[in-house]
């Protein structure tokens, strides 16, 4: 593969040739050391560092549909490590480091502009909660600012500051080094940089069943034939149920439907991203002008992947809460993809109860920026048949064993969190 | 937009309801000290992808409890009960017993 470079771009630019795939058309092998199921961004990261970190280059990524169709397409983009649960914190920091070089790593620009994030309080009561979540950030060495309402002001001056604002602005946590990331550049980044390694991306092939016995699996069955594996990961988002059925296993996860919008196409004006605090609803703009905004899950259990009105109209009341300017603009588009909710909100990465079977689901929310991190430390745990350190508290017997609280809302079990 | 047919209000938006989960799963007898068997009923779920049993509350109607059967594919519903008559349709009752 030749390298991405401002010396290729201008050759290209002069002669005539057109730009040659960026990855190949692979075919299935018989067999492979590691086979990934899911050629989205988790799947596809885990592809990478497998063949980058632990030299394993034997690899196949086997999509149904076609690459990065799924929920890393899906998502408003957001990166940020902003949390406060201990596991979490660590975690989606070192996925943050790692989109801070992945443009370089994969020789790719996948477009990550750190806009800075600033989650709002609307409360005296929810300035203090801020200040404890960002006093943990600072302990775990994440720069984090507390915000006035002056200061607020001065950052986000459309935002309503009048005494009729139904949730006035008391100020903020910001982080500065959270911002967006061009989703389909990330996918693209990844297939291209472990095509390069030598990973088979084999995409129109849906796998339809495991190859078992009682030593675990050692394969699987597909609509383009019957694949050998030492090691398999399941890696699908909101299909990790269905998928982990083939192998006999019940997941704590059900899946939901998660909406974005977008409207459309104005001149600059939100440059953060910002997080409401009267209700989960955060928002971006795009380079292209759109406000790129989401808010809740639908709120029952669906595969239709796509959402109900009702969850639009709420979202949108939320936007013109913030931001009343927004009442103006017209809603350009809008989705719904299926993720896998956990009951405590946090994912897994982990081993599971059947032999050679890895899965990489439950992501609720929050997949898209945990990208690198996750495909990373899977692709560690892989590797070495045992968890990575910073993905042990994200093990699928956790509930079993009560253990490791990472719950970032706390508000205990329900079986459709959040 | 999904709607629910209420066997005491009639077919009113999903809105006016809230989503209960998995009503498939018996929940084991109180005096069950096998904590699997808890883990179980409490956190792993089916999640099938095509018909499935599910609780969902009137809660800005007649507050009834109800048990939907609805496609989680197309989101079509299939069957709705007051949860109390599926409670006496199954013949060993919700504890298994």
């Amino acid at each position: 593969m030749a390298r991405y470079s401002l010396s290729r771009l201008v050759r290209h630019a002069v002669t005539d040739r057109p730009w040659p795939r960026a990855w190949r058309d692979a075919q299935p092998r018989n067999r492979y050391d590691v086979v990934i199921i899911g050629g989205g961004g988790h799947g596809l990261a885990t592809a990478y560092y497998l063949a980058a970190n632990h030299g394993i280059d034997r690899v196949a990524v086997v999509e149904r549909a076609h690459i990065g169709s799924g929920n890393v397409g899906r998502n408003t983009t957001l990166v940020r490590s902003n949390y406060m649960m201990s596991g979490n914190t660590q975690f989606f920091e070192f996925s943050l480091q790692l989109w801070e070089g992945l443009s370089q790593e994969l020789n790719f620009n996948v477009m990550l502009s750190q806009r800075g994030q600033i989650v709002l309080a609307h409360s005296p009561a929810q300035m203090d909660v801020l200040a404890r979540r960002g006093n943990t950030m600072r302990l775990n060495g994440i720069e984090a600012e507390l915000l006035d309402r002056g200061e607020v002001r001065r950052l986000l001056p459309y935002l309503d500051y009048s005494t009729a604002a139904r949730f006035p602005i008391w100020g903020g946590l910001l982080q500065r080094r959270a911002g967006t990331v061009r989703h389909d550049a990330v996918a693209w980044g990844y297939a291209r940089a472990a095509d390069s390694l030598g990973v088979d991306i084999i995409e129109g092939c849906e796998v339809t069943g495991f190859l078992r016995d009682e030593s675990g699996v050692h394969g699987v069955a597909t609509t383009r034939g019957r694949i050998l594996a030492d090691r398999i990961a399941i890696a699908v988002a909101g299909h990790s149920s269905q998928v982990a059925a083939m192998a006999a296993l019940r997941l704590p996860v059900e899946s939901h439907l998660l909406q974005a919008f977008v409207t459309e196409p104005v001149k600059p004006f939100v440059d953060h991203v910002i997080s409401f605090g009267a209700e989960l609803f955060y928002i971006s703009q795009s380079d292209k002008g759109g406000l790129v905004f989401g808010g809740h899950i639908d709120g029952y259990n669906s595969f239709t992947q796509r959402g109900q009105f009702a969850k639009a109209q709420s979202v949108a009341e939320c936007a013109v809460a913030m931001i009343p300017g927004m009442s103006r603009l017209k809603l350009l588009r809008h989705w719904a993809g299926i993720q896998d909710m956990t009951p405590d909100g946090a994912p897994f990465i982990c081993r599971t109860p059947v032999r050679n079977l890895y899965l990489d689901g439950g992501w609720c929310y929050q997949g898209f920026k945990a990208t690198p991190a996750a495909g990373w430390c899977l692709a560690d745990t892989i590797a070495h048949n045992a968890e990575h350190p910073l993905v042990r508290c994200y093990s699928l017997d956790r509930f079993e064993r009560g253990a490791d609280d990472l719950d970032e809302y706390g508000h205990g079990h329900w079986p459709y969190r959040h | 937009m999904l709607r629910i047919e209420c066997p005491l209000c009639g077919e009113r938006q999903y809105t006016e309801f809230r989503y209960g989960g998995d009503a498939g799963k018996p929940r084991p007898g109180y005096d069950v000290a096998d904590l699997g068997a808890w883990h179980e009923y409490l956190f792993l779920f089916d999640n099938p992808k095509g018909m499935h049993r599910e609780f969902w509350q009137h809660v800005q109607g007649c507050r009834q409890w109800l048990v939907v059967v609805r496609n989680t594919a197309t989101d079509k519903v299939a069957e709705v009960m007051l949860a109390s008559d599926a409670q006496r349709r199954t013949a060993d009752g919700p504890s298994g017993r």
